[in-house]
């Protein structure tokens, strides 16, 4: 993936998500279903560290519903 | 294997197919990949079919699978429209209805499963939902605004349909033989539930009698039921299972049962894997012989397997735990795990009454799955009990926690 050494954003497009919740199971510490049945992004901007469990959870959303943007380098 | 594989074809431009050959170039694989597809569309995801499709909300371009450009950038050798016919399984050379061979280092078959025919004539207003080609022939009839639309067959695609078609205002008649809906999946108790939600949604199911013929030569007239009545309709959808795609695959030497039989890494020849809705496969984790037809095992599997065709070294077996949703008025259900007649259940979040509940089954003091309506964050919790091998006391323990 490039520019990694930069940040990424996670965008959740809640006009597709349904709740699934795929992605609670794949990366808990980022995303979270509620009791309200909604998800919530705990963290939009997770560590390089986390970049593949959270590309794992984008691939796997039934509805293609979370997309990650890069962020441009600082200075 | 001993030389390394340099060239890949699978066969199959659905679900499976697409997201094996995206994590092979994930993986940085440079080699040829060749993909095969009968239906003349690029890859599209089939679970709207029965849904926003078949509401008249989303069109083709929206339920596409990969967007143009990221789709371009797979740079795959496509061969769209056109049939796998046979497979070389030494020479590892798939030949095409076109008259094309195509031959690799490698194969994967993701060739899928059709829909099960009732066993009547084709005709006007009889439909089944599998394809984009269904959906769009349905769509049009169910636009057309007809007295009564009779869904055969209570399954999963059943129901779906059925919910879309109360949602555009038509009326509805389901039929099953089977004493609840969607009983393979959900068992008795839980298919009951939902049956009782079609029928608060005005759907007229009638459980325990099947169809013994359909009316109207020039077009569907209506529906004789086994037990003598008549039910007049202008539109018929069969949903009675489906059937895998491996007719192409006689003759090849490959062991054929109820779908591709593989060993437990999706192996079924050297060089040869299947994943999808065509693979059978010994899953460890339940210890008996898979066929699954879950959209997420596709996505699993179709990885898993273009891995073991590439990879130096033999992953771990493929061993998931199904799971599988389905959206039905605006009830979610879920399942994950693989429950059996005769397993324990309890109901550990909300109750059936306000049709917002987790419920847990289990057996041999072991948990077997866990179903949701409307509560997918359980479902989810629960999924990673059954991956930890929870006991049934455990389970419940967690559930009152």
């Amino acid at each position: 993936m490039s520019n990694e050494s930069a940040g990424y954003k996670v965008e959740v497009n809640f006009d597709l998500c349904e709740s699934n919740a795929i992605c609670m199971d794949i990366a808990p510490e980022v995303f979270e279903v509620r009791d309200d049945d909604f998800l919530y992004v705990l963290n939009e901007t997770p560590s390089a560290e986390q970049r593949a469990t959270v590309e794992d959870a984008v691939s796997r959303c039934p509805k293609q519903a979370i997309s990650l943007v890069d962020l441009p380098s600082e200075g | 294997m001993s030389a390394p594989v340099r060239s890949l074809t699978i066969v199959g431009a659905s679900l499976a197919g697409l997201r094996a050959a995206e994590s092979l170039r994930r993986s940085e694989f440079d080699g040829r990949i060749s993909l095969i597809g009968a239906e003349p569309h690029l890859p599209y995801d089939r679970p709207p079919l029965s849904k926003q499709f078949l509401a008249g909300e989303w069109d083709h371009e929206r339920i596409s699978l990969s967007a143009p450009d990221k789709f371009d950038a797979l740079e795959l050798d496509l061969h769209l429209g056109t049939r796998a016919t046979g497979l070389d399984v030494a020479e590892r050379s798939v030949t095409l209805e076109n008259g094309t061979t195509v031959s690799s280092d490698a194969v994967l078959i993701a060739t899928g499963a059709r829909a099960r025919k009732l066993g009547v004539a084709d005709r006007p207003g009889l439909h089944v939902l599998r394809t984009l080609d269904d959906a769009i022939g349905l769509e049009a009839d169910l636009a057309a605004g007809p007295n009564r639309v009779v869904i055969v067959g209570a399954g999963f695609i059943g129901a779906e349909v059925a919910a879309t078609a109360r949602q555009r205002g038509l009326e509805v008649t389901m039929i099953d033989p089977a004493e609840a809906p969607m009983i393979r999946g959900l068992g008795v108790e839980i298919g009951l539930v939902c049956g009782e939600v079609h029928r608060e949604h005005g759907v007229d199911l009638r459980l325990n009698v099947g169809v013994s013929d359909i009316l109207g030569s020039d077009r569907v007239t209506g529906v004789i039921l086994d037990d003598g009545s008549t039910i007049e309709c202008e539109v018929v959808v069969v949903g009675i299972g489906a059937i895998p795609n491996t007719e192409w695959l006689e003759g090849s030497g490959l062991e054929l049962d109820n779908g591709v039989v593989c060993d437990q890494t999706c192996l079924a020849a050297p060089g040869i894997a299947a994943a999808g809705d065509v693979a059978r496969w010994p899953n460890q984790r339940f210890g008996e012989l898979m066929r699954v037809e879950h959209w997420d095992n596709a996505i699993d599997q179709g990885t898993y397997a273009a891995k073991r065709l590439v990879a130096a070294e033999t992953p771990e077996p493929f061993a998931p735990i199904p799971w599988f949703w389905s959206d039905q008025y605006d009830r979610k259900i879920q399942l994950a795990g693989r429950t059996k007649p005769g397993d324990e259940m309890m109901i550990v979040d909300g109750s059936i009454e306000e049709r917002r509940f987790a419920a847990i089954f289990g057996r041999d003091n072991k948990l077997t799955g866990v179903f949701g309506m409307n509560r997918p964050r359980h479902v989810m919790q629960f999924r990673r009990l059954l991956a930890d091998e929870a006991s049934w006391d455990e389970a419940i323990a967690f559930g009152q926690s």
